[in-house]
Order: structure tokens, then C-alpha cells, then sequence
């Protein structure tokens, strides 16, 4: 592994190679502290930092959009998502213990065998490993007279992998729909009882002064996702994060009347639909299906127009969701102390 | 002008890795919660700070990078201390005293 880095280094170490470990390292650190943790608040802020690592992992790996997801989806909204299960499951750790000896072996063999599969993998960021032989090249060379997008993710992500792009909307809105489900069922929603934080006089300026910018930076993150890092995803997470932090600091009630819940499901259903319509566009136009050619008499001004839409969609369904799924999961808490 | 701006820049990396480093020293060896808090915003506001002062200087003519440098400045003077005064706040609320002398005489 030493010699990877033999160029540009810096005292015959690659400055890259001695972040990667060091990151690395943290990284074992914090699962080995996840592992032994009893309380539950504490695990699900580390895995907040946990995902923030990787996706320092992921920047120094020159995967920006990636970097980009892992920080706003598993630093940010899953932790926040993990805090609010936490208010109704307790903060302890269930003491019963199951069967450790028999888990143990298990990871130690499924360690071992990822182990000798290690031995068969190509050197770490080598050039010629299969992955970077297949369709790679094609997609770096080729995108920019297909595709016309400078961020090549974007293509990837909204064109040639459509399909894909596609499905993973889909699982999202499933997700959304399977905790409206389980949470959501009766349309009886109990006057907030989680007190908004009327005295934390701090708190509300500064997330009043936050808030804005939060959603100006979303809507970057969504339109200038063709030429930068970004995409529907991130900003629909982004976009989310600002309406939670809003009804965290004035009141799940101050925030259901500025969102519509019923509202937002519509949203959410919105946006798969969408993104399948230009799929279905394309397809009374005479091409395949999510094939944004046939959008404009331009082939590449079609896939600009496919590739908006396409994003705008998975933006919608994401924010919408996340919200749902915030919205649930704070009234579930309500609805629970009404109880008691 | 150069060996200015760089002296000056280094100057601040020092101050602020050092001030970083004695925030994390911090954490761990002061008594109670209030004062390791009181560690731990040192090391978010002045020594992130400082850093990133010196690297808006070593930006040079990319303003650009020297325009993302001071939004970041903005939000972490924004940020950091507001989520120490919330977790005092919050330690207050769930019944942290802060260690006087007079309780050290006592035990």
C-alpha cells in the first residue's frame, strides 16, 4: 500500500494515504465506541459522527455528491430521525443480552472470509481495477457530447442510470408510505404537547437568521447540480433539515399550519409521478422510456429539460418524505404522553 | 508583501492549532461539564476560526475559495456558539450543577 502514494509526497508519505488512515482510524474508534456504548443517545450521535467521517472518506476519495448524501442523509436528517425513535423507545439499552458467543463467531468467520476476498482485489485506487475498465471510460469521454452535463455524476445518476434513479425514488416514497402506515393511520392529530422553546431566546434568533439561507442553499443544491456536486437528493434532505430544525425551535404545531400535511403527502406522490411522466414522454415520442433525447428537437437540450425535471422530481418526493416521516414520528410522541 | 501575508498566515495556523489542541486537552481533564463545554467552544469558535482566517489569506486573488472561506467563517461564529449555549442550557435543565470551590471543601 506505501508505494501507492509515492507520487507528490510530502516526507516520502502521500498527504492523501496519511488522512485516509487517520480517518480511517476515527472510523474503527467510533464503532468500536458504538459497540460499546449502553446508552442509546450517545450511539445515535455517533453515528451521526460516524457518517460525517465517511463522508470526509468519500471528499478526500474525490466523490463529492457521495460526500455530499452521507453528510446531509446519515450525519444529518438519520440522526435526527434515530433522536426522535429514541423520545419514544427510552434512552436505555435492553439488558437482555442474546446468544454474544455465536453473533461473535459468525463476524469473526464473515471477517475472515472479506478478509481473503481482500487478497483477489485490485490495489486501492488503482486505474486498471475492472470497475474503472467497463463502462467508466465511456462515461467520462463520451458524457460531455452525450450528456452536455460538466458534473458527470449528474449524468450517470439522472440519464444513463435512470432506471436505477428511478427505483431508489421509489423505495424513498415506499419508505414514506410504510411509516405512514405503521404511524399515520388515524387522521386524529393531539394538540402538540412538546412544549416549542419559547425561552431559548438564542435558539430562535439564530435559526431565525439560519433558516433562509438553509433553503437558499437548498435550491442551489437542486438547480446547479448539472455543473456542481449536489442533485435532487441532497437538496430535498437539505430542504427537509431546514423545516425540522424550524419545528424543533417554534412548536410542531406553528410548523403543521405553515405545512399542510395533507399537502405534503400530495407532494410526496408528486414527485414519483413526475419523474415517471417524463419516462412516459419520452416514450410517446418515439424513444425508450426515460430516454430524454426526445424532450427538444435538440437531443442534448432534451436531456437538460429530462434531467431538470428528473431531479425537481426526486427533490419533491425526498423533502416530502423526510418531512412525513419527521411529522409522524414528533406526533407519535404527543400521541403516546396523551395517553399516559 | 508575500513573506507578509505568509508569516501572518502562519502566525494564525499556530495560534489556532494550538488553541484547538488546549480545547481537546480540555475536554478531557477539566472537572465538570461547564468547564469542558467552555474547552470545547474554544477549539469550534477561535481555533477553527484562526485557521480559517489564515487560509482566506493563503487564498490569495481565488475569490471564489475566499468567499466559501468566510461563509463558513459566518456560519461556525453563528453556529458554534449557539449550540454551546443550547447544551448548557440543556445540562442546566436536566439538573447539572456547575462544581464551586465550596463543593470541593465539602468533599
Amino acid at each position: 500500500m506505501l508505494n501507492v502514494g509515492s507520487h507528490c509526497a510530502i516526507g516520502g508519505l502521500n498527504i492523501d494515504f496519511l488522512i485516509n488512515i487517520v480517518l480511517l482510524g476515527f472510523l474503527v474508534c467510533t464503532a468500536l465506541a458504538i459497540v460499546f456504548t449502553k446508552n442509546l443517545l450517545a450511539s445515535a450521535m455517533l453515528t451521526g459522527i460516524y457518517s460525517l467521517l465517511t463522508a470526509g472518506f468519500f471528499v478526500v476519495m474525490d466523490a463529492v455528491d457521495v460526500a455530499f448524501t452521507e453528510a446531509s442523509v446519515g450525519a444529518g436528517i438519520a440522526t435526527i430521525l434515530m433522536l426522535s425513535t429514541l423520545k419514544l423507545t427510552g434512552f436505555d439499552e435492553d439488558p437482555a443480552r442474546h446468544n454474544v458467543k455465536a453473533g461473535l463467531l459468525a463476524v469473526c468467520g464473515a471477517g475472515v472470509l472479506l478478509l481473503y476476498g481482500i487478497v483477489d482485489m485490485p490495489v486501492f485506487g488503482s486505474p486498471t481495477a475492472p470497475v474503472h475498465m467497463h463502462v467508466a471510460p465511456h462515461y467520462i469521454y463520451q458524457s460531455m457530447a452525450e450528456i452536455g452535463m460538466p458534473n458527470i455524476v449528474t449524468s450517470v445518476l439522472a440519464s444513463y442510470r435512470g432506471y436505477d434513479t428511478f427505483g431508489e425514488t421509489v423505495v424513498v416514497f415506499t419508505a414514506g408510505i410504510g411509516v405512514l402506515a405503521l404511524l399515520g393511520a388515524s387522521n386524529h392529530v393531539p394538540q402538540s404537547r412538546v412544549a416549542p422553546m419559547s425561552q431559548h431566546i438564542i435558539l430562535r434568533v439564530v435559526s431565525k437568521v439560519l433558516i433562509p439561507p438553509i433553503f437558499l442553499f437548498a435550491l442551489y443544491v437542486q438547480f446547479h447540480g448539472d455543473y456542481g456536486p449536489g442533485g435532487g437528493f441532497q437538496a430535498g434532505v437539505i430542504f427537509a433539515a431546514a423545516i425540522i430544525l424550524y419545528s424543533m425551535i417554534f412548536g410542531l404545531d406553528t410548523a403543521r399550519s405553515v405545512i399542510s400535511q395533507p399537502l405534503i403527502r400530495l407532494l410526496s406522490a408528486f414527485g414519483v409521478m413526475l419523474y415517471g411522466c417524463v419516462g412516459i414522454v419520452s416514450l410517446l415520442n418515439g424513444h425508450n422510456f426515460l430516454d430524454y433525447s426526445a424532450l427538444a428537437h435538440d437531443p442534448l437540450h432534451g436531456q437538460h429539460y429530462g434531467i431538470l425535471l428528473v431531479e425537481l422530481g426526486v427533490g419533491i418526493t425526498v423533502a416530502s418524505v423526510m418531512i412525513l416521516i419527521f411529522f409522524n414520528f414528533a406526533s407519535r410522541v404527543d400521541m403516546v404522553q396523551e395517553e399516559q | 508583501m508575500m513573506i507578509v501575508v505568509d508569516v501572518v498566515s502562519w502566525v494564525f495556523i499556530v495560534l489556532g492549532t494550538f488553541l484547538c489542541f488546549s480545547g481537546s486537552v480540555g475536554l478531557f481533564r477539566f472537572p465538570d461539564f461547564f468547564t469542558r463545554l467552555h474547552a470545547a467552544s474554544v477549539t469550534d469558535t477561535l481555533g477553527s476560526g484562526l485557521i480559517l482566517v489564515a487560509l482566506v489569506l493563503q487564498a490569495g486573488s481565488e475569490w471564489l475559495v475566499t468567499m466559501k472561506l468566510l461563509f463558513i467563517l459566518a456560519f461556525i461564529f453563528l453556529t458554534s456558539p449557539t449550540s454551546g449555549h443550547a447544551l448548557a442550557k440543556a445540562a442546566i435543565h436536566a439538573g447539572q450543577k456547575p462544581k464551586t470551590s465550596d463543593a470541593n471543601e465539602a468533599s
